[in-house]
């Protein structure tokens, strides 16, 4: 072999899978990190009396194009957790097959046990901690809650392993425009009602203020007995303001 | 001023496209139209980016033309075998499964939006969007490539639910028709392809049998033909 170059030209089987693993590629070095493309934003999770409520919108954006609609970005873990995401939409997907995995050896000691959120969170944060450091992060925020043996449990783990225990938690524009209206409105046994409508006044500002919010969102609630994630629908939105009708009136051109 | 010419035949062939697949009443219709640039050549006027991997699977192809021959080569090669060993035609969700595995696996070196479309017994028609990144969605429709900026609003009026086949087909050949008239990745002739339970249809429709849209104008032969059929005088002032 004169070209050691052709050395590193090596076919690797990666998940039953042919990959060309070669210098010459952009990524060929030994560093590597990517780029989201299609994204989801905020997720906003809270305890109330009876467990964790957790809201997102629906929303997967290519860039600045609102390209999907319909994304559901709230799912089930196990018998006791939800899972919430936000950023890179195809990530999300393979954590979702690393959690069936890991819930189904849970469930194949048959052993009367089994994961809870606290678990799965920190499953998720060694995860999420382990890519970073091999700087192939999984590109997402993820907010974890659940309720085992009545102990109500909400965190968060960003995509570079940091994770947050909390009675309130956030993940991108929600932790700026969200958890300030939180801080000062969440309190201690919140009613089922009274958290859906915290809930609901926090995604109804991210939907004026962050520009990949899409008003179609998903509320999802779990508690002991179990888990429910709302049927779609959307939020009314208010502009009929003094203020709104003619903002420019003395300073034309101004906006 | 004048930039190497020889740029273009050098870049990558890149199927700049409009890809599209809609499910309707029975199955589904996928369409594409038929440009691969290299730069700003058009190295194939009259490629067929709709490529089938089973008997009633076939996906739309956009994005790096090496990229989505390799990726639909090896799919093809993987849902041969497990049609082989399962016995029965691969279902779409299957095949849609296998496209995603690579994309996703290989997100850092390939550059390529699929479309997943096809028929099988359980799930009737079914259409499966895969986005660079690996990304799987089930969609009732999907659109991709370069020319789907242009048609988001448009399916966003006009789509709804249950169409019959030549509602789907008619929907297909004007969205890509449309996408077309404004992408310059975009062009010559639209194909599309039908697949239900009865089997599979290709058509096809020449750019000059396209309808004409904003601002473009019918073709001639020449502009003799027009100074004959008009007045004796028509290039007078």
């Amino acid at each position: 072999m004169s070209n050691p170059l052709i050395l590193y030209l090596c076919l690797r089987m990666v998940s039953g899978v042919m990959v060309m693993d070669s210098l010459l590629s952009p990524e060929g070095d030994s560093q590597r990190t990517q780029y989201p493309y299609v994204t989801g934003t905020s997720v906003i999770g809270i305890k109330y009396k009876d467990g964790i409520l957790m809201a997102a919108d629906m929303g997967g954006s290519y860039g600045s194009t609102i390209r999907y609609k319909s994304v559901e970005r709230l799912k089930q873990v196990g018998k006791h957790s939800l899972l919430g995401a936000s950023g890179e939409i195809s990530d999300f997907q393979e954590i979702l097959k690393y959690l069936d995995e890991l819930i189904l050896h849970d469930n194949m000691w048959d052993d009367g046990n089994s994961l809870g959120p606290k678990e799965v969170h920190n499953y998720l944060t060694r995860v999420m901690y382990n890519r970073r450091n091999k700087f192939d992060p999984l590109w997402n925020s993820l907010v974890i809650g659940g309720v085992k043996n009545g102990q109500k449990y909400l965190g968060s783990v960003s995509m570079i392993g940091v994770h947050f225990e909390d009675d309130h938690v956030a993940t991108g524009f929600g932790n700026h425009l969200a958890r300030p209206i939180l801080r000062e409105e969440w309190k201690e046994d919140l009613s089922f009602e009274e958290g859906v409508k915290l809930l609901e006044k926090c995604m109804r500002n991210l939907l004026y203020r962050d520009r990949s919010a899409v008003n179609k969102l998903q509320i999802a609630k779990i508690t002991e007995e179990g888990l429910t994630i709302s049927q779609p629908y959307s939020l009314k939105t208010f502009w009929n303001f003094a203020a709104f009708q003619n903002p420019t009136v003395g300073a034309e051109g101004s906006w | 001023m004048d930039h190497d010419a020889t740029a273009d035949v050098n870049a990558p062939h890149s199927m700049g496209t409009t890809i599209i697949g809609v499910t309707y009443n029975g199955g589904v219709v996928l369409g594409a139209d038929s440009r691969t640039s290299t730069g700003m050549y058009v190295a194939n006027r009259a490629s067929d980016k709709i490529t089938q991997l089973t008997d009633n699977v076939y996906i739309c192809r956009s994005g790096s033309a090496a990229d989505s021959q390799i990726v639909s080569d090896y799919v093809r090669y993987f849902l041969h075998q497990h049609t082989i060993q399962l016995g029965q035609p691969a279902t779409v969700k299957v095949a849609a499964n296998l496209v995603r595995l690579l994309s996703y696996s290989n997100k850092n070196m390939l550059q390529t939006g699929i479309i997943v479309g096809g028929w099988d017994k359980y799930e009737g028609g079914k259409i499966y969007g895969i986005p660079l990144g690996g990304t799987i969605l089930e969609q009732p429709f999907a659109i991709g490539g370069s020319g789907s900026s242009y048609l988001y609003g448009f399916f966003d009026q006009v789509w709804k639910d249950n169409m019959t086949k030549d509602e789907a087909e008619q929907l297909v050949v004007k969205a890509v028709s449309l996408a077309i008239a404004r992408d310059g990745a975009s062009g010559g002739v639209v194909r599309t392809v039908i697949i239900n339970e009865e089997g599979v249809t290709r058509n096809f429709y020449p750019g000059d049998k396209l309808p004409l849209w904003h601002d473009e104008l019918e073709a001639h032969d020449s502009l003799l033909d027009i100074l004959n059929a008009s007045n004796p005088e028509p290039m007078s002032t």
